[in-house]
């Protein structure tokens, strides 16, 4: 028997090499595909424009000082965090799998670790120019005062930095829940979107019964809600949160839990292609 | 492993679904440089073998070496030195022939050209078109561009030319011919005969999971199958004669009866010995010969 020894070895630092070079090759890909556009990019913008008209004349809040478009914009920036993350990431990598993208890289040398890399970066950069287009749209359309104080900003940068990434680790571990690329879609956005509902996206989250309040609590997604709405919304809503408190710790501690679980999921879980099936 | 340890080796090699047996026992080398074709009938176990040695798939049992490396154990080192044409692709394809290779390029320590792979497969006209817009042939043509851009040592072929036309084939058969005059080993499997006839060095012939035949291409199904066939009528009767001889058979035809009607000298072709080889191993042809015992 002959040993590897003999086989030339691939440079070092290729791995984070290559995971820039997929970064590009996915974000250029992802705005070629007129249906992830629709509905991971630009859903969160028609969600509130829709809500800002349709509640154009109804006052929000405890003293009824807020327009709906800045009601709404928090959830809707955690609602991009979703969906670019969690929803993109697991349709994406299902269709992959089911299509032979993911058997075609496993005959490559390249890293597994580069392929995560450049799904990771895709949802960040396509994330960030979501969220600033909501900002953008929110301000000049709708008029809505966004935050001056540096530490609100602060806040909005781990809160999107921490979420965006929880949410796409959890859609790379979803993405073994499909049976096949057809069905990935059928699958994932019922998830996505009961998700949204209790999360306090589309329905204040003080509205919802205790009950349904704590068991959004278990999930990521409630949790990236109430940070942003401590960055957009006044103080005086802080009393209708739950234990009538921002909880920023909670917000961190509770995602970051998340995005260890997600990662060991993938860890376990995540193949190239599933041998002998 | 040196420059003369077979790059591919395969020792009883065995392959089990459950109670099904796809591969019972097949055993074959591959030489640097050779182009081995493996044939067989669908089902046979063809993809099954080539799966295996590529790392797809993992065996129940025997010894397989590629390049030095258990295919079940290689690691991103041993990849880079595999090219790799699969069967059947149905990626959604949103990049262009180019940005396509050039990505792929990048993967590999000591990659070929962009310019020179997609002029070797004739797509210079479609280069910066979307892969998802090429006809069935082209986007095979792409296949086998990423199956060479890394310069393999040793290349994978699973049937790479279904639904190409003949221009294409003839076309990919010559850019076959100059990575083989570069020294790349090849395991090829195909549905044309002619293209094992004119690509391979050696074959084997698998049916049943089994190697039923192995040996260079004008040799394989033996002396026998090889011998030409003189075919004619007499008396409104089909004759045939298999003969090394053909010229002095119809002569001495010519000579007892004048023209003989519905003359044939049939050379068999590999397609010719293939068929009989595989009818000759058929689960009905087994069952008759047990019985026969």
């Amino acid at each position: 028997m002959t040993t590897t020894t003999d086989i030339p070895r691939l440079p070092a630092g290729r791995t984070v090499r290559l995971g820039i070079s997929r970064i590009g090759y996915e974000v250029k890909t992802y705005f070629r595909q007129a249906d992830g556009v629709f509905f991971t990019f630009l859903f969160p913008l028609v969600m509130l424009t829709i809500f800002s008209v349709a509640f154009s004349e109804r006052p929000f809040g405890p003293a009824g000082e807020l327009s709906a478009a800045a009601f709404y914009l928090p959830a809707m920036l955690a609602a991009g965090l979703l969906l670019s993350g969690l929803q993109n990431m697991a349709i994406d990598i299902a269709v992959e799998k089911s299509d032979g993208t993911l058997k075609r890289f496993a005959g490559t040398p390249l890293p597994v670790v580069s392929y995560f890399i450049g799904k990771i970066g895709q949802v960040f950069v396509t994330g960030l120019l979501q969220a600033g287009l909501l900002l953008l749209v929110a301000r000049f359309a709708f008029q809505v005062d966004l935050p001056t104080q540096p530490e609100k900003w602060f806040t909005f940068a781990w809160v999107f930095v921490l979420g965006v990434t929880t949410s796409a680790v959890l859609g790379i571990a979803l993405s073994g829940v499909p049976r096949s690329g057809k069905s990935a879609t059928a699958v994932i956005i019922p998830i996505a979107l009961v998700l949204q509902f209790i999360s306090g996206v589309y329905i204040g989250f003080s509205q919802l019964p205790e009950w349904l309040q704590n068991f959004a609590s278990v999930f990521p997604l409630k949790w990236m809600a109430q940070g942003m709405r401590e960055v957009f919304l006044p103080d005086s809503f802080e009393m209708v949160e739950q234990g009538e408190s921002w909880n920023l710790p909670g917000v961190a501690i509770a995602t970051a839990l998340w995005l260890v679980l997600g990662l060991i999921a993938c860890r376990l879980t995540f193949r190239w292609i599933r041998k002998d099936t | 492993m040196t420059s003369t340890d077979p790059v591919v080796s395969v020792r009883d090699l065995r392959k089990h679904y459950g109670s099904l047996i796809a591969l019972d026992g097949v055993s074959f080398d591959i030489e640097r440089g050779e182009t081995f074709a493996l044939l067989g009938p669908n089902g046979a176990g063809k993809s099954t073998t080539i799966e295996i040695l590529e790392g797809y798939r993992d065996r129940s049992g025997g010894e397989a070496s590629v390049l030095g490396v258990d295919p079940g154990k290689g690691g991103l080192d041993w990849k880079a030195r595999l090219g790799i044409v699969l069967q059947s692709t149905g990626e959604s394809g949103n990049v262009t022939v180019r940005e396509q290779l050039t990505h792929f390029a990048g993967f590999y320590p000591h990659s070929r050209d962009v310019d020179e792979v997609i002029a070797a497969v004739g797509l210079e006209e479609k280069q910066k078109t979307l892969i998802r817009k090429l006809s069935g042939g082209q986007q095979r043509r792409v296949d086998v561009a990423l199956g060479i851009i890394g310069r393999p040592e040793l290349l994978f072929l699973d049937e790479p030319t279904t639904g190409f036309d003949p221009e294409a084939r003839r076309h990919f058969w010559t850019l076959i011919e100059s990575l083989k005059a570069h020294g790349t080993t090849i395991l090829l499997t195909t549905h044309y005969l002619d293209e094992a006839a004119h690509l391979g060095d050696r074959a084997g012939v698998i049916a049943g999971g089994r190697l039923i035949d192995i040996g260079r291409i004008n040799e394989i199904g033996g002396h026998l199958s090889r011998t030409p066939i003189v075919r004619w009528r007499s008396g409104g009767v089909l004759r045939e004669e298999r003969t090394e001889e053909p010229g002095r058979l119809v002569a001495a035809l010519m000579r007892d009866g004048g023209e003989p009607e519905g003359l044939q000298i049939i050379r068999p072709s590999l397609e010719d010995i293939y068929l009989q080889l595989v009818a000759a191993h058929s689960p009905t042809a087994i069952t008759e010969s047990e019985r026969a015992l």
